[in-house]
């Protein structure tokens, strides 16, 4: 009995692990708990054990390159605004690294850089997700806020700026003000694009919507019925007509596929914010001298 | 001697009130430093190290200083004279903080000691001169030797009871009200108006009770 003691013990404890999901890295970081957990097909980064929704980046195992979350789909919308193929890209929230791997899969020759606040989330997303890094792309562990106005001293210049910083939990305030937009519109090129993935439900919507459009004037909003997911998307030139988003979407359709983005069913999620303002004209506008947006996203 | 005999006269009530708000402003200040500072050296944790740290060590400071003043000719009106010095200093907060942070930021990297760089720029003097308030609280309304500590607990507890209602109310609703400018105007103006306060009531409530039967003012 003694020798078969430890033996049933292993046993027993392997028989009680969720079949579903196995927890294969935890750890405690400056900023959250991390966890990425394994099922028969996903590998999902999530940011607290209590919370089954705040998933922050998943990958099909068997297809890594297939993207998992609709969200991610959407961002890929700036597509249909960029002039040109991005040359230079900033994606402020890291995660598992996936709009990086994708965007340079898409386009191989772009610089990337990446920045995110919590070093633990890079070293996760280089270990467990396949983040790619070489000559041209690039992470930083740094405040998105302070790394757009160094970016600005240094007069850097990006084609386009992805803001991924929200994780559904906690925003960081200083990253949903006007100033804050308006710094990352500096930092565009001419026709360059800003898509930034916020929430659609919140009593932050109104707010978050007015402060886009105070810096950049209308705007297209992305999303589809679902989730709560919304994807903005500006410019600093005028928005492209419908007849330009129909072509660039059909040159693009059969480039997207393997991802598994369906590029013509997107264009039917964008509306333009000048046919369709869905929040009160007076709503205020988050400053760096009002923004409680934690308060008011309830 | 009524002072020494009742501790609740309005005297005292006057100088606990004037604890309880130079608590409720420091707290508010310093929580709303968090904000200030977040443009341009981000919301992490060592945002509040800095924060705090500073903090900390103006009102160690405040404290010695405020108790070495205390043992000569104290007075309310000198008291009075801290609130308003006080209040005159929280304004740089305000009408500095972006050109200070700015040159800050430009000039050191390491976003650790630029917070703290620039907590030391806005927050060391104000807060040196609210860290005065208490000892100085304490030798207003200490008459009785065997009385000093109760009275130094009472003070504490007002003032830092007070700390606790500046840090709630401001992050719980002022926040949602007001823009941080309008709320640090708001802190600067009540201290300097309660130091006033003080000078008045020293000049012609005291000064006039002199004459009065059982009434002693030192």
């Amino acid at each position: 009995m003694n020798k078969l003691l430890p033996l049933l013990l292993v046993t027993i404890s392997f028989l009680t692990l969720p079949a579903f999901a196995e927890i294969v890295h935890k750890e405690r970081s400056m900023y959250r708990n991390i966890l990425v957990e394994d099922s028969h097909q996903l590998r999902c980064l999530k940011f607290n054990e209590k919370n089954n929704k705040t998933n922050q980046s998943c990958l099909y195992k068997n297809d890594p390159q297939r993207l998992v979350f609709n969200y991610t789909k959407l961002l890929f919308s700036s597509l249909l605004v960029l002039e040109k193929a991005p040359e230079r890209v900033l994606i402020i929230g890291l995660g598992g690294g996936t709009m990086s791997n994708t965007i340079h899969q898409l386009y191989p020759n772009a610089i990337i850089e990446n920045v995110e606040i919590d070093p633990a989330v890079i070293k996760v997303a280089q270990q467990y997700f396949g983040f790619i890094e070489n000559e041209r792309i690039s992470s930083t562990a740094a405040d998105g806020r302070i790394f757009i106005k160094r970016a600005a001293i240094k007069k850097q210049k990006y084609d386009w700026i992805i803001l991924d910083a929200f994780n559904g939990d906690y925003i960081p305030e200083h990253l949903l003000t006007k100033e804050f937009l308006q710094e990352s519109k500096d930092l565009l090129t001419e026709g360059g694009v800003i898509t930034a993935n916020t929430f659609s439900v919140s009593g932050l919507y109104a707010h978050e919507s007015a402060t886009y459009k105070a810096v950049f004037g209308d705007f297209f909003n992305v999303r589809n019925n679902k989730n709560s997911n919304r994807v903005i998307l500006t410019t600093n030139k005028p928005l492209p007509s419908g007849d330009i988003i129909a072509k660039r979407a059909l040159s693009l359709k059969a480039k997207l596929a393997p991802f598994g983005i369906d590029i013509i069913e997107l264009t039917t999620w964008i509306t333009s914010t000048e046919d369709d303002q869905d929040w009160p004209e007076e709503t205020k506008v988050l400053t760096d001298q009002f923004s409680p947006a934690n308060l008011l996203n309830h | 001697m009524q002072h020494a005999k009742s501790p609740f006269n309005y005297h005292n009530l006057f100088i606990y009130l004037l604890a309880f708000s130079s608590g409720f402003s420091i707290m508010g200040i310093e929580l709303l430093g968090g904000r200030i500072l977040a443009p341009y050296f981000g919301s992490s944790v060592h945002i509040w190290g800095s924060i705090i740290t500073v903090f900390m060590l103006s009102l160690s400071i405040g404290y010695l200083v405020g108790g070495r003043l205390s043992i000569h000719a104290a007075s309310l009106s000198r008291y009075g004279l801290i609130f308003l010095i006080a209040g005159f200093t929280v304004l740089p907060v305000v009408l500095w903080a972006e050109p200070i942070m700015e040159a800050i930021f430009i000039r050191v990297e390491d976003s650790r000691y630029g917070s703290f760089l620039a907590s030391m720029a806005l927050f060391f003097i104000p807060t040196i001169i609210l860290g005065m308030i208490s000892p100085y609280s304490v030798r207003l309304l200490v008459t009785d030797k065997e009385r000093s500590g109760q009275v130094a607990g009472m003070l504490y507890f007002v003032s830092t009871l007070g700390s606790a209602m500046g840090t709630i109310i401001t992050s719980f609703y002022f926040v949602l009200l007001f823009e941080v400018n309008t709320i640090i105007y708001a802190f600067s103006s009540l201290l300097m108006i309660l130091g006033l306060a003080a000078i008045l009531y020293q000049r012609f409530v005291i000064s006039s009770s002199h004459n009065l039967p059982g009434v002693t003012v030192e």
